[in-house]
């Protein structure tokens, strides 16, 4: 048996480029700190987003922005027309924004098979007392999402971990379940926040291959943030780069890579005037 | 296409409560086993059975035991799964009581003098309506399930011990309320007889004959509530796995997360306590129907730690270490009394006032101490114990 491609196990969207999340003039602080000051970004579809900047420079606070957990103080953030400013996280879950975590937050309890059917919740619609009963219906739909997750495992090759509890997995294989749960909530847009991280070589590259992959076979919008600068050059189609909340450049990777103030940036003002090309 | 017997190649078949048919031969096994435990003296199959099943003392605790387990899994789907650590669970449990005795209790009235008139007039002590079974034992589930309701806005902001606290003043809230309204629940030291256990004519609190066999009012309680346990653990079981199940880990292994999975937090916690609380209510009512008589000041804190212990002792999130733990805690007095009666045992006293400690004390000490070994030790409990002792024998004579 062939091994199924992604768009045969999760629906594919039209990669048309139309704008998916627009953020707009984002400000969020805390006590006065400013986490983010003035974020504005757009991810289409079918497009790899990044943002990158020095450690503390805001990044997961956008994304916990974007998720519902932080609610910013001014701007606008709206997914798919709608704005989601003030919406409950599991709301925003509902609409399709998926985001994987930087420490990860697998459910260390469950098995493998668990935390990705976990990720099936919005697409699983029997009620609790059907849930009791376990008929018909309920025992329907548990079958036709499980396929879906087999799809998933299979795409991720972690079929010999199905069964194991998550708590028990290595790191990398950890990463890969935690990609699989969000992907399985079959997405309009991924939040991918340092997929990379503690990663070796190999690792990474694999990593980078599921993202083009779903990438290109799925067509929906990823918003990326690594420190990988590697990684993140070779799969984003546009760049953001912040410091202390700060936008200070936005482009194509090519752009960013040579952007003075990028450089400044990551590497300091001595360093500024050092050959663009080794910055990343 | 022919597959090897037994192999698994249904999505259906692979989250089976029962995965293979060895698995169902020994549930059934096991089920006939606790029949005949039950059955004692009535059925004479084989000469010498009688000296093996329950009579007496250990009948009434076994009814208990059951009963107990239908609590004991309800609490289990709040703090277990949902991990919504619970001290009201008494509370839970006196609301189910008081509902199924005055549902399905008799009225109590008595000629009193009226002062004012001089006139003899008819008051009522206790309130009662005299149901049957198939009404009130679901209305004392339904009554908790609504106080479960209630309470649950509570977990929504709070967690851990935080919630752990705000429960247990519920606990002190019902006791009082249980005290005072006598005419409900008959007041302190007095109580008021349980709900009349009759299905349809069929009086399980008398001794009678069932389909040609006689049974003792125990025994008669005893499978009536065995059904109900089999019936109810397997709800429980359906619903773990399920997507509200699985929805109740996510919340407790990481309630953040999960909610960005798209899981209504509040909504699943107020699905975990009205479930909990309706198991609460059903084993209330029937808790004390042995015994015929409810006491208001039973419904304490002590009861919650009693089920806590069912719980951490049998095994956290799992049905049957529900059911271990239930039966361990509610032998535990037995044993003791038991224990005492060897020699070596002989520091402990069977009398109130002699010796080191008394039966009581002993039970307190072993109550207390069993908690805290099992949580250092064995932190999966009874359930852990039986899966370790399984997979050796899965294995045998190849230990490894």
């Amino acid at each position: 048996m062939r091994a199924r491609l992604l768009h045969e196990i999760l629906p594919a969207a039209e990669a048309d480029g139309s704008p998916l999340l627009e953020i707009e003039d984002v400000h969020l602080s805390f006590a006065g700190v400013k986490a983010i000051d003035g974020v504005t970004l757009t991810v289409r579809r079918g497009e790899v987003f990044a943002v990158i900047g020095p450690n503390g420079a805001g990044k997961t606070s956008i994304f916990n922005c974007i998720s519902g957990v932080y609610h910013p103080g001014r701007g606008s953030i709206r997914f798919g027309g709608r704005d989601i400013i003030g919406m409950r996280p599991d709301r925003i879950a509902d609409l399709g924004v998926a985001r994987t975590f930087q420490n990860i937050e697998l459910f260390p309890q469950l098995t493998v098979l668990d935390n990705l059917m976990l990720g099936r919740h919005q697409h699983l619609h029997y009620g609790t007392p059907a849930a009791m009963i376990r008929f018909g219906r309920a025992a329907r739909e548990e079958a036709r999402n499980r396929e879906v997750v087999e799809g998933i495992i299979e795409f991720l090759d972690i079929q010999q971990h199905r069964k194991s509890f998550v708590a028990m997995l290595p790191y990398g294989i950890q990463k890969r379940v935690e990609l699989g749960r969000a992907l399985a909530m079959a997405p309009k847009l991924l939040l991918l926040d340092e997929p990379a991280a503690g990663m070796n070589l190999e690792e990474t590259e694999d990593m980078a291959r599921f993202i083009t992959d779903i990438r290109h076979e799925l067509g929906i919008g990823i918003l990326l943030v690594d420190h990988d600068m590697h990684m993140v050059m070779d799969l984003a189609d546009t760049v953001l780069a912040i410091d202390f909340g700060r936008p200070i450049a936005v482009g194509t990777p090519r752009e960013i890579q040579a952007n003075q103030d990028v450089i400044r940036a990551y590497l300091g003002q001595e360093h500024a005037v050092a050959d663009p090309g080794g910055a990343a | 296409m022919r597959l090897r017997p037994g192999l698994i190649a249904d999505y259906r078949d692979d989250v089976a409560v029962f995965r293979s048919n060895v698995a169902r031969f020994w549930f059934a096994v096991l089920l006939v086993a606790v029949v005949v435990l039950g059955l004692g003296g009535t059925l004479p199959l084989i000469p010498g059975l009688v000296d093996f099943t329950l009579t007496g003392d250990l009948l009434l605790i076994a009814v208990t035991a059951v009963f107990a387990s239908i609590g004991a899994i309800g609490l289990n789907i709040v703090t277990g799964f949902a991990g919504q650590v619970s001290l009201g669970h008494a509370f839970f449990l006196g609301v189910g009581a008081f509902t199924g005795a005055i549902l399905g209790g008799t009225e109590v009235t008595r000629q009193v003098v009226d002062l004012s008139t001089g006139q003899f007039v008819e008051r009522t002590m206790l309130v009662g309506y005299d149901l049957d079974l198939i009404i009130w034992l679901p209305a004392a589930g339904l009554a908790a399930a609504f106080m479960g309701l209630i309470v649950a806005p509570v977990a929504f902001r709070l967690r851990g011990l935080y919630l752990a606290f705000v429960t247990l003043g519920l606990v002190f809230i019902g006791e009082h309320v249980f005290r005072e309204a006598t005419v409900l629940t008959g007041g302190v030291g007095v109580g008021r007889p349980t709900g009349v256990p009759s299905l349809f004519g069929l009086r399980f609190d008398e001794a009678g004959e069932v389909f040609g066999i006689f049974l003792s009012k125990h025994q008669k309680l005893f499978f009536l509530g065995l059904a109900l346990l089999v019936v109810l653990g397997f709800v429980a079981k359906n619903l773990a796995r399920s997507r509200v199940g699985r929805a109740l880990a996510a919340i407790r292994d990481r309630d953040i997360a999960a909610e960005m999975m798209g899981i209504p937090l509040a909504r699943y916690k107020m699905i975990a306590f009205v479930v909990s609380s309706f198991y609460a209510g059903v084993a209330g009512a029937l808790l004390y129907t042995a015994v015929g008589q409810l006491e208001p000041g039973s419904f304490n804190l002590l009861l919650s730690i009693e089920f806590i212990a069912m719980v951490l002792i049998g095994g956290v999130a799992t049905v049957s270490g529900s059911i271990m733990g239930a039966v361990f805690i509610t032998f535990l007095p037995r044993l003791v009394k038991w224990l005492a009666g060897f020699w070596m045992f002989g520091f402990i006293s069977d009398s109130p006032t002699g010796g080191l400690v008394t039966l009581a004390q002993m039970e307190l000490i072993l109550f207390g101490g069993l908690i805290v070994v099992f949580l250092i030790l064995e932190p999966l409990g009874l359930y852990g114990i039986w899966i370790r002792i399984r997979n050796y024998w899965k294995a045998w004579p190849f230990s490894y």
